[in-house]
């Protein structure tokens, strides 16, 4: 017995040195491993999807607007143009102006950047939030902690978030398009969070993150491993989807004139072409529609993204796209 | 164990309304400039309009008596007036527009928001939920393609760009139905019949258009029911030679709309929300354009009482499908806190 002890350790040892007799993977490999596996397959999957093409192509589309269209096009003012020209009949105003003069193309895009600040800044508190509150109290379940940030949750689900943001709308009087942005992201978050902690309660069960913590890991290095790489499908989609409902609050607030008409916003465009009776005056009618157009496909880009992602964050889809995997459909000759 | 339950629920909803309250005292302190200044601004200017003039003393009396808030005491005071006038009392100010106390004016209003969204709730989630069934069991068919594009499309409409599309086509292009108001001026009120045909005639399309809210519950319940037709019970079920009808209603049906219930819940807050922006386009006179008007006149006492009533509103109805929930799923009411 005393005698097979020694070769035991060399046979351990040896078995553990397994890197001493291999050449170590050269940095430039790593790299291109790793942008295969983070960018390359995902384009790949998404390119598949016809969801996510479509939905891509129409958000880089008002990205385009919102960014190199407010340069190229001038900002509109009033008696730039004819009175309520009709649309497709002048290149110069191709969607026709309103009655101040103004051309109705233009107003959309000078819209269009105020929108994404409001969407980002709200969708950054609300998912934020959501994944701040899921996921401590995910972790700590039943403590005190625990239950006072899920009544809150609770209370906030319960609260109508419309006639509250209505109320601190017409108090504050809010200009700054991030400013109303945070204040409708506020009422926005407790289902997400709700989701975020469900999942969290599952996936402390599954066997590896149980093996990360018997290893002793700390709970930030678990939270940061295990669980955030398993979140972040819910949070990307569900991003996308309250960006669609501040889009959806912000215009409703503007079109009622809650919100002061201190910027061009497709909501003030429909408040003020319903309030002219553009629905019963036909030569009108432009006015409130394309900006209801504009409304509609950015939250149907929106959506279609949401729902690519979703076969985008499919881990099978994406190994099979993959071309640094060996065992799965890619012939590793990249 | 269910006593529990519905106590915790309880305990919750009061917890609820107790933190809207809150909310709306801090808001009057909240407001730009001083506690309730903004409101003794709104007086003075009604005042020299009227003529009259008004010294603090006075002021501070009137703001009293709108808001239930005495800005001459100290914070807890006004707190503990506020509060205590809000529940032992049920009143919530006086209109400062109107000159009437903030519940006369809501209560005027309540059965008729009521109306509207509870119709478009329970005609909302019934289709989704039928829709969705029926996707699910015809899966992979042209009616599932179709219905599912239709229905992304559908989730990328807001409501109120809905209720103005049927405004257009539906009662000004062809005038089949009217585009405002709840009740025709020609019929007379009371318990008979074209009076209530004017109602519903009149509820029509807000409804349809707050429906669309309830809508996207279909594809979840598509979803649902896909998995749970996959599931190994169904297939002893079937073997066990269960009538089909019994299957779809207690083995498919309850499963897949049992994780929609918080959903539903979620929604219900949403659905009271909608009514502000509906009522306001179809001038539909009830609890959110007394809202809206609210706002136009900065009647604040007015707008703090809508946002306790939407609140209480919303509780209540919350808590009756809290209570329901747990009739339905055996699991809730025996403790279960895996969800």
């Amino acid at each position: 017995m005393s005698n097979q002890e020694p070769d035991d350790k060399v046979d351990l040892e040896e078995l553990f040195n397994s890197s001493g007799g291999h050449e170590p993977t050269p940095l430039k490999e790593r790299l291109k491993r790793t942008a295969d596996l983070t960018l390359v397959a995902p384009a790949r999957v998404a390119l598949t999807d016809w969801r996510a093409v479509v939905g891509t192509v129409i958000l880089f589309g008002f990205f385009i607007a919102g960014t190199v269209g407010v340069m190229l096009v001038d900002r509109p003012t009033s008696g730039d143009a004819p009175i309520l020209a009709q649309p497709f009949e002048n290149p110069n105003y191709i969607l026709g102006t309103d009655t101040f003069g103004q051309p109705i193309g233009a107003q959309l895009i000078h819209a269009t950047p105020d929108m994404f600040k409001m969407i980002f800044a709200g969708a950054v508190v609300s998912v934020g939030l959501a994944a701040l509150v899921g996921l401590l109290s995910g972790f700590m379940r039943g403590t005190a902690v625990d239950t006072v940030l899920m009544s809150v949750t609770d209370v906030v689900i319960t609260i109508p978030g419309l006639p509250l943001v209505i109320v601190l709308m017409a108090i504050f009087a809010p200009e700054n398009p991030y400013i109303v942005g945070v204040l409708l992201g506020l009422d926005n978050w407790p289902g997400l969070a709700r989701t975020v902690r469900s999942q969290v309660l599952s996936i402390r069960e599954e066997s590896y993150v149980e093996a990360s913590r018997i290893m002793g890991l700390s709970t930030g290095t678990i939270l940061r491993r295990d669980l955030l790489g398993q979140l972040m499908p819910y949070i990307t989609i569900n991003s996308a989807l309250a960006s669609r409902r501040i889009i959806f609050e912000s215009v409703g607030l503007y079109f009622l004139g809650i919100l002061p008409f201190t910027t061009f916003n497709w909501g003030v465009l429909m408040n003020l072409a319903y309030k002219g009776g553009a629905l019963t005056r036909p030569e009108m009618l432009h006015w409130l529609v394309f900006p209801m157009v504009t409304i509609f496909l950015m939250s149907f880009g929106l959506v279609l993204f949401s729902q690519g992602m979703d076969s985008v964050f499919n881990v099978r889809l994406r190994a099979r796209h993959a071309s640094t995997t060996k065992n799965d459909g890619g012939a590793g000759d990249a | 164990m269910a006593t529990h339950y519905l106590v915790k629920r309880f305990g919750q909803a009061v917890l609820t309304l107790v933190a809207t309250v809150t909310l709306s005292f801090f808001l009057y302190h909240a407001m730009p400039g001083s506690p309730a200044e903004s409101l003794k601004n709104v007086i003075l200017s009604q005042a020299a309009t009227g003529g009259t003039t008004v010294d603090i003393e006075r002021l501070n009396q009137l703001v009293a008596l709108y808001t239930n808030v005495q800005p001459d005491q100290p914070l807890y005071v006004q707190f503990y007036q506020y509060f205590s006038s809000i529940i032992l009392e049920q009143d919530l100010g006086t209109s400062i527009y109107e000159s009437k106390p903030v519940t006369t004016l809501i209560f005027e209003r309540i059965p008729w928001s009521m109306f509207i969204s509870v119709y478009a709730m329970v005609i909302g989630y019934s289709l989704s939920i039928l829709i969705g069934a029926v996707m699910a069991f015809k899966e992979k068919s042209r009616f599932d393609s179709v219905s599912s594009s239709i229905l992304i499309a559908l989730n990328s409409i807001p409501y109120y760009i809905v209720g103005i599309l049927l405004i257009y086509f539906l009662a000004i292009q062809n005038s089949w139905f009217p585009y405002g108001g709840r009740v025709s001026s020609s019929v007379t009120a009371g318990f008979n019949i074209p009076f209530m045909q004017s109602i519903v005639y009149h509820a029509a399309l807000p409804v349809l258009s707050m429906s669309m809210l309830g809508l996207g519950g279909a594809l979840t319940m598509r979803g649902n029911s896909v998995r749970i037709l996959g599931e190994d019970y169904l297939r002893v079920a079937q073997l066990r030679g269960l009538r089909d009808s019994r299957i779809a209603t207690q083995y498919v049906g309850r499963n897949a709309i049992l994780p929609m219930y918080t959903q539903f819940m979620i929604g219900i807050a949403g659905i009271f929300s909608s009514a502000v922006i509906v009522e306001q386009i179809f001038s539909y006179p009830g609890v959110g354009l007394l809202m809206y008007s609210a706002i136009q006149t900065q009647d604040y006492p007015l707008l703090m009482g809508s946002l306790i009533m939407f609140t209480t509103v919303t509780v209540i109805a919350i808590f009756i499908a809290d209570i329901t929930y747990g009739f339905v799923d055996p699991r809730i009411s025996a403790g279960g806190d895996n969800e």
